[in-house]
């Protein structure tokens, strides 16, 4: 077996990875909107996101402002990037981590007055993993400052 | 010095030596794999604290996020066989990456499941087509695509070439697959421990953690030698030195 014909496959391999490596790049690239999950509330409030379809947008559940109705499944709560607020509307089943910080995304449509009626809540949970204990701990240390 | 290296390697990747060495040492992987695994396991499901925000939920972790890491290592060691065997031409790198790849397709459809049993408690559902499921999705199908090229290619060179190429071109799936949590919005949460930040997870979970993807990692040398052991005596059917082991039995 010659050495030339062995370094010829070994370059048409490289050639090959970086050909596809290419390619799935500007594919990525050009398909970026839609590999995205959710849309923030930044970019629904700025009109990146269509406000006609049907979208996700994900945030987290402002403190102080889910609100329950007594007689229906319906809530209320604003949903934040930090930035930007988006009210939003739910009726049905919460998923069991909800609760007012934690991370949701929702699926639904702006209505007329600009809240995002969902129609589906998921929740999302961050990295995080630590036991109750220390989680207290961090959270009392935080206070003190 | 090359030659010398060269008739070395040729020497040691032979069929017939790797067959009687790695009958040797598959023991002094299954043993450890099998010790650690069961105590890790313990670890992460009896000892291990619980999570302030997931209860006992969380715990599906020590056996999703090592069979998660698996999939996409044993996917690397698949790709990089095969890419050896194409350009090298050495038979028995083409024996490993075949051997490779049941594997790893379990462990992906192991994460892939136990994902979706996590998912469903947590977020509220069981699947959804956000980046990170779905890049580990199309492993698990790079995966099948491998092994029906394998399969339905009579000619074992000829498979070899296809399926190994497949392999390669799928690399460019494993980085996705790990910064999907980063490059675009996902439901999945980021990375815990695999960053250059320290791990944002406590010590007696993490330490269980980390111990479960050693057994897994030990797990897998002895299955694919077993793996490999097998494709050898296959490919080699016809040759003397396999037959006259047969006459042994």
């Amino acid at each position: 077996m010659s050495m030339n014909k062995r370094s010829k496959r070994k370059l048409l391999v490289i050639m090959v990875v970086m050909g596809v490596a290419l390619a799935t790049v500007l594919g990525l690239t050009a398909f970026e909107e839609n590999m995205m999950y959710f849309y923030s509330p930044t970019e629904v409030n700025n009109g990146t996101a269509p406000d006609t379809r049907t979208i996700r947008v994900g945030g987290l559940v402002v403190e102080g402002t889910v609100e329950r109705a007594t007689e229906s499944l319906l809530v209320k709560f604003d949903l934040t990037d930090g930035a930007e607020v988006v009210k939003l509307e739910y009726s049905g089943i919460l998923p069991d981590l909800f609760r007012e910080g934690q991370g949701i995304v929702a699926m639904g449509k702006l209505n007329d007055k600009r809240v995002f009626v969902a129609n589906e809540v998921l929740a999302k949970h961050d990295e995080n993993y630590m036991p109750p204990e220390v989680a207290d701990a961090l959270e009392a240390a935080e206070q003190e400052k | 010095m090359f030659k010398r290296i060269w008739a070395w390697i040729q020497k040691f990747s032979s069929p017939k030596h790797f067959y009687r060495i790695s009958g040797k040492m598959i023991p002094w992987f299954a043993v450890p794999a099998a010790v650690l695994g069961v105590y890790a396991l313990y670890m992460g499901l009896f000892v291990a604290p619980t999570d302030y925000q997931q209860g006992e939920s969380y715990r599906i972790i020590f056996i999703h996020v090592p069979a998660a890491w698996m999939s996409m290592f044993i996917y690397m060691v698949m790709a990089v066989s095969a890419g050896i065997g194409l350009i090298w031409q050495i038979k028995l790198a083409d024996m490993i990456a075949a051997a490779s790849a049941p594997i790893g397709a379990w462990f992906a459809f192991l994460a892939l499941v136990t994902g979706s049993l996590w998912g469903k408690p947590m977020w509220g559902a069981y699947w959804v087509w956000d980046a990170r499921l779905t890049s580990e999705l199309i492993l698990l199908f790079l995966y099948f695509g491998y092994m029906a090229l394998q399969s339905a290619i009579e000619d074992q060179r000829t498979a070899d070439k296809a399926s190994g190429l497949l392999a390669i071109v799928g690399v460019v799936n494993i980085p996705i697959i790990h910064y999907s949590v980063e490059w675009w919005n996902t439901l999945h949460q980021g990375a815990t421990v695999a960053k250059f930040d320290k791990p944002s997870m406590h010590i007696d979970m993490l330490i269980p953690l980390l111990l479960m993807a050693i057994a897994a990692k030990l797990f897998y040398a002895a299955i694919v030698l077993i793996r490999a052991r097998n494709e050898v005596l296959y490919r080699e059917r016809n040759r003397q030195w396999v037959k006259e082991l047969v006459e042994k039995l």
